[in-house]
């Protein structure tokens, strides 16, 4: 699949899932990656940017306004549908099970966070071993360095927005402190990067 | 369907320490979500200072005292009073002028954790004249949280969240009417619980005790995988009555079970459902 607008090409790589994760100046770093998605996407991703916990989350409305995909915010084991997109509900921690569906989870928050990007991306290395690839992008603490690093011992794709275009550097930088990401890229680049990423046939 | 991704050793270590416990203790915590369940234990080897999920069960099955400790890892006693107060806000509505036409009204906690849940509903209950005919049953496996449960006692410092909630869901007095504050805890009126029978009970392994007219039992099926779900889901609709009512998380749906035509929506995004048939 050639996504129209490109500007760089990437090696083929085919993934079962997508998982991203961003924070601080997250909402407008997630909407230039997933911008000019096709309405033929394929491909189910699952995002955690953190938000307050006490507020009704409005992210899966927003989105499903920019985008022609499905949106939706996860429920507790909702299967993880090809072509959908899916954002943590605030307030609990998802994960991806096995046979591909969400659960959720009350339990304590991770680096203050909750949903945090640490727990969604570990279960979705756990989940689809190498076939995911995870996306972290800007943001104002060190959650995401440790399940992008998960993902990276399981052969998945590792890609963290580039911290000097990053609205916050922090998260960048702490991933890439960890890991050596696959790629290190500004916003527009991981929208390309995303684009040229092909379904994995899982059925 | 591409091949599974294979069992890493971690998750093949966590079921079998899970059937030992099973075997050894009979609490049954083999159909709990992988990932928070290895979240949990993967926590409690560095608590426990043990080097491996293989190390810890080789302890666990010959120290009882260890299990104990284990035990509280593995569940979770994450609560607070009037969550989501927007549910409580639809019980008062919605359920409680139905509950009124009883003579006398059973309902169940199920999971009920430290308890803030149960004092919720039994505030709650109070304000619409209803605890003093109504039997609160409240269970949970942890033997630890129904002590705490028993007390009433709830740090200081979670106060004011909760008095937002409660105002938020339609609370009829001042909050703090319920509760004496002394050195960092909040001890709530005991007389709201004098009634409620507090007791062990595990939804993987017990069977129905009461007829109830609602079960309330919000963010412990999370916890569960759709086998378990499913046999709580049962359980709770063997326990109510006709017409009963069954309150669950925010997050929590019963769409994706094997009981989602055996209950009707009575407030949607509320998570209020009541059985059919």
């Amino acid at each position: 699949m050639k996504a129209a607008g490109t500007h760089r090409s990437f090696p083929a790589r085919r993934v079962e899932a997508v998982v991203l994760g961003a924070s601080a100046g997250g909402i407008d770093a997630l909407g230039a990656v997933l911008e000019g998605l096709p309405a033929g996407w394929r491909i189910p991703m699952a995002v955690v940017l953190h938000l307050p916990e006490s507020h009704e989350s409005h992210l899966a409305e927003i989105f499903a306004q920019r985008l022609p995909i499905s949106v939706h915010e996860a429920l507790d084991k909702m299967p993880m549908a090809d072509g959908c997109l899916y954002f943590a509900p605030p307030g609990y921690h998802l994960s991806i099970e096995r046979g591909r569906r969400f659960s959720l989870s009350c339990e304590a928050p991770v680096l203050y966070s909750r949903p945090s990007i640490d727990v969604l991306m570990a279960s979705a290395a756990d989940a689809f071993g190498p076939s995911v690839a995870g996306f972290l992008m800007t943001g104002a603490n060190e959650d995401g360095a440790e399940g992008l690093l998960r993902i990276h011992r399981a052969g998945g794709l590792t890609a963290v927005q580039d911290p000097t275009e990053a609205l916050v550097p922090t998260m960048p930088l702490a991933a890439i402190a960890r890991h050596t990401p696959d790629h290190v890229l500004p916003l527009r680049d991981l929208r390309t990067l995303l684009q040229q990423l092909e379904p994995a046939h899982a059925h | 369907m591409a091949p599974a991704q294979p069992l890493s050793d971690t998750e093949i270590e966590l079921r079998l320490l899970m059937e030992a416990i099973y075997l050894k203790y009979s609490y049954d915590f083999r159909n709990y979500t992988t990932a928070s369940q290895k979240r949990r234990v993967l926590y409690a080897l560095e608590q426990l200072e043990l080097p491996s999920i293989s190390a810890l069960q080789d302890r666990v099955l010959r120290d009882a005292t260890l299990f104990g400790r284990l035990l509280q890892f593995l569940t979770i006693p994450v609560s607070e009073m009037f969550r989501d107060p927007a549910y409580f806000l639809a019980l008062r509505r919605h359920v409680v002028p139905i509950l009124h036409t009883y003579p006398s009204v059973k309902v169940w906690v199920a999971g009920c954790s430290t308890g803030e849940e149960v004092f919720s509903l039994a505030i709650l209950l109070r304000e619409e004249g209803l605890l003093e005919r109504t039997q609160i049953y409240a269970t949970d496996i942890n033997p630890a949280s129904l002590e705490k449960a028993r007390q009433g006692i709830f740090p200081l410092e979670a106060i004011r969240g909760y008095t937002s909630n409660y105002q938020r869901a339609g609370g009829l007095s001042a909050f703090s009417d319920y509760y004496t504050a002394a050195y960092e805890a909040a001890r709530f009126d005991p007389s709201l619980c004098a009634d409620v029978i507090f007791a062990d009970h595990s939804l993987a392994t017990d069977s129905v005790f009461a007829e109830t007219q609602l079960v309330s039992c919000r963010n412990v099926l999370i916890y569960f995988n759709r086998q378990l779900q499913d046999r709580a889901l049962g359980l709770f609709h063997e326990s109510l009555s006709h017409r009963g009512f069954l309150g669950l998380g925010s997050k929590e749906s019963i769409d994706f079970s094997g009981y989602a035509d055996r209950f009707d929506t009575h407030a949607r995004s509320e998570r209020i459902y009541r059985k059919v048939a």
